[in-house]
């Protein structure tokens, strides 16, 4: 078959379809599991893959696919530091990260020692009319300063609480 | 021209706009009323006749394509598309976030129109807050009979459920996102057939951005004549401009189609930061070619930026100063796609690749004499040649920076280096 051919769906409209699909609970069935060890483990993938009635290859080719599903570990709290222009231009981006690099004594990618606090670069956060941008867990941080780093950043080593 | 009064930013900032109390307090979903006293003919027509065009980058005319569904499709959906990824957009956000009930009633207006009973919103899996708001405003309309059987007594069923994507701006191209919703990889299908023809499951689906149904419930109540009044010949509507950068007061500003990206810039996002000046913009998101300060008289329309070599896309203004460094601009950008890419087909995956090679080198002073001419012959193998847009959107900065600011990457090069 051709690549052209396979990514067509492969059925005509209306052929007695039972729609939507089980396999289209895999993302949510992929978050819901994520939650349970914060990334998807070997048996986390399998399980999902029995129950949606897929195999663990197609599953773990899906969650490898989206960049908010984990196949390692990561901390407890995940510091996202938006890379996008916008931010870039605003003074944020990797001068972000470089400061939160050399509080943590960690590198964008990086977990620290203790397994609580992982730093990361990622993609346009969408907030970029409030840049500088990041993100910890679920609490978005925007029209950031050094202060407000600081601050987030003093929150997270007391063991406060986020998202 | 009179100031322009608000239409699809007029709640967002009212105390508590996300509930459903407040929508209706303000004239909420009584467009509903009116299009379900229509016939879905009607409404069709009514979108058709407003020029309204789609807001999510391609501007393709929103009323025609619903026409373009099989009239005897036995099952037809509809598909929302809440993935706002393109670098330098922040509207969608805004309005799921704090006006939920205003993309809603499109929706279930959109839905009737077309004949569909089940609508499946995508919500780009960032978006935590987002999610929570669409979950309760759909929660809250099946309380007030806006959603469900016999909606508001008129016959019509819809139900509307919420999937959340998880890191993939490819998933914001349409039948991606439909390939997503399925729960597979988000990689673009082949196309035609169009998804108005073989979209979700095989059904004939049409996919709308939040911004362009938002549209929609004020269509319906103020009619097609009011709307097309509004905008250029072929843009019309009020459109949401966000604007980010080297600006005093970024953000979202709505306004008509066919406003100066001068006074876009200068009246309303307080004009250049430290009264420095514009070296370059970007009218629509990264994937739309830049502009120099000489061309910001351009009208902020479909046809004014294609006739200037952009392009409206997603209406996303990024400024740049006389500070900013381009070979670092255009670095940055090929960046976010070469990892956006979804590596399906050579061009994008390699080429963008083998760009983003030359473009480090030369920001880091090691590019080779002929990495111009290397970077243009690698966007010529890619651009337009790829299955989805995202390979030529990925050129364009690359081309566009290249021809507009070619100085600036040659000061960059390292002379002295050998083949």
């Amino acid at each position: 078959m051709t690549m052209d051919a396979a990514r067509q769906t492969p059925h005509a409209p209306g052929a007695g379809l039972v729609d939507p699909t089980k396999q289209a609970m895999l993302l949510s069935a992929l978050y819901l599991a994520q939650e349970q060890a914060g990334y998807l483990t070997p048996a986390a993938i399998e399980r999902v893959a029995q129950r949606l009635g897929l195999s663990p290859g197609q599953v773990y080719s899906v969650a490898s696919f989206y960049s908010l599903f984990r196949i390692e570990p990561v901390g407890r709290y995940v510091i996202q530091v938006c890379k996008g222009l916008s931010c870039y231009l605003c003074g944020g981006a990797e001068k972000v990260a470089d400061y939160i690099s050399a509080k943590l004594g960690i590198r964008p990618g990086e977990t620290t020692p203790d397994g609580r606090i992982t730093l990361e670069l990622v993609e346009c956060l969408a907030s970029c009319g409030t840049a500088p941008a990041m993100r910890i867990n679920d609490q978005l941080y925007e029209n950031l300063t050094l202060d407000a780093i600081d601050l987030a950043l003093e929150r997270l080593l007391e063991g406060g609480e986020h998202g | 021209m009179a100031e322009w009064e608000p239409v699809l930013l007029a709640n967002v900032h009212r105390p508590n706009s996300e509930k459903i109390g407040t929508y209706l307090a303000h004239g909420g979903y009584q467009a509903l009323r009116k299009a379900l006293s229509m016939s879905p003919e009607a409404v069709v027509a009514e979108v058709k006749a407003s020029g309204l065009r789609g807001r999510g980058g391609a501007g393709f005319p929103t009323g025609v394509k619903w026409g373009f569904l099989p009239p005897d499709a036995p099952v037809k959906y509809l598909a929302v598309n809440t993935d706002e990824g393109e670098p330098g957009t922040f509207k969608d956000r805004l309005i799921v976030e704090r006006d939920p009930h205003a993309i809603l009633e499109g929706v279930i207006i959109a839905a009737y129109a077309i004949g569909a009973h089940r609508a499946f919103v995508y919500i780009r899996g960032e978006f935590f807050l987002g999610v929570k708001r669409w979950i309760k405003a759909i929660a809250d309309a099946y309380q007030h009979g806006f959603l469900g059987k016999d909606i508001l007594g008129s016959g019509f069923d819809l139900d509307v459920s919420v999937h959340r994507g998880a890191g993939a701006y490819i998933c914001g191209e349409e039948t991606a996102m439909l390939e997503s919703l399925e729960g597979k990889r988000g990689q673009p299908r082949l196309k035609p057939p169009y998804p108005a023809q073989v979209g979700l499951w095989g059904r004939p689906t049409i996919v709308q951005n939040v911004e362009t149904l938002a549209n929609v419930p004020h269509i319906i109540l103020r009619g097609a004549a009011w709307y097309a009044s509004i905008g250029t010949e072929q843009s019309k509507g009020p459109k949401i401009f966000c604007v980010s950068g080297h600006v005093n007061r970024p953000g979202n500003y709505e306004l008509p189609l066919g406003t100066p990206l001068r006074e876009i810039i200068e009246k309303y996002a307080g004009g250049v930061r430290y009264g420095r000046h514009i070296k370059a913009v970007i009218p629509g998101g990264v994937s739309t070619p830049m502009l120099t300060a000489r061309q910001i008289d351009v009208p902020m329309a479909f046809e004014t930026l294609a006739a200037a070599g952009s392009a409206l896309g997603t209406g996303a203004v990024i400024v740049m100063d006389e500070t900013t460094d381009m070979v670092e601009v255009a670095r940055r950008i090929t960046d976010f796609f070469v990892h956006e890419s979804c590596g399906a087909c050579v061009p994008c995956r390699l080429g963008g690749f083998r760009m983003l090679e030359r473009l480090e080198a030369i920001a880091r002073g090691r590019g080779r004499p002929d990495d111009l001419a290397k970077l243009e012959s690698l966007a010529r193998g890619i651009s337009g040649l790829t299955f989805c847009p995202l390979g030529t959107g990925m050129c364009e900065p690359v081309l566009s920076g290249l021809a507009l600011y070619r100085d600036e990457f040659v000061a960059r090069l390292n002379t002295a280096a050998k083949r």
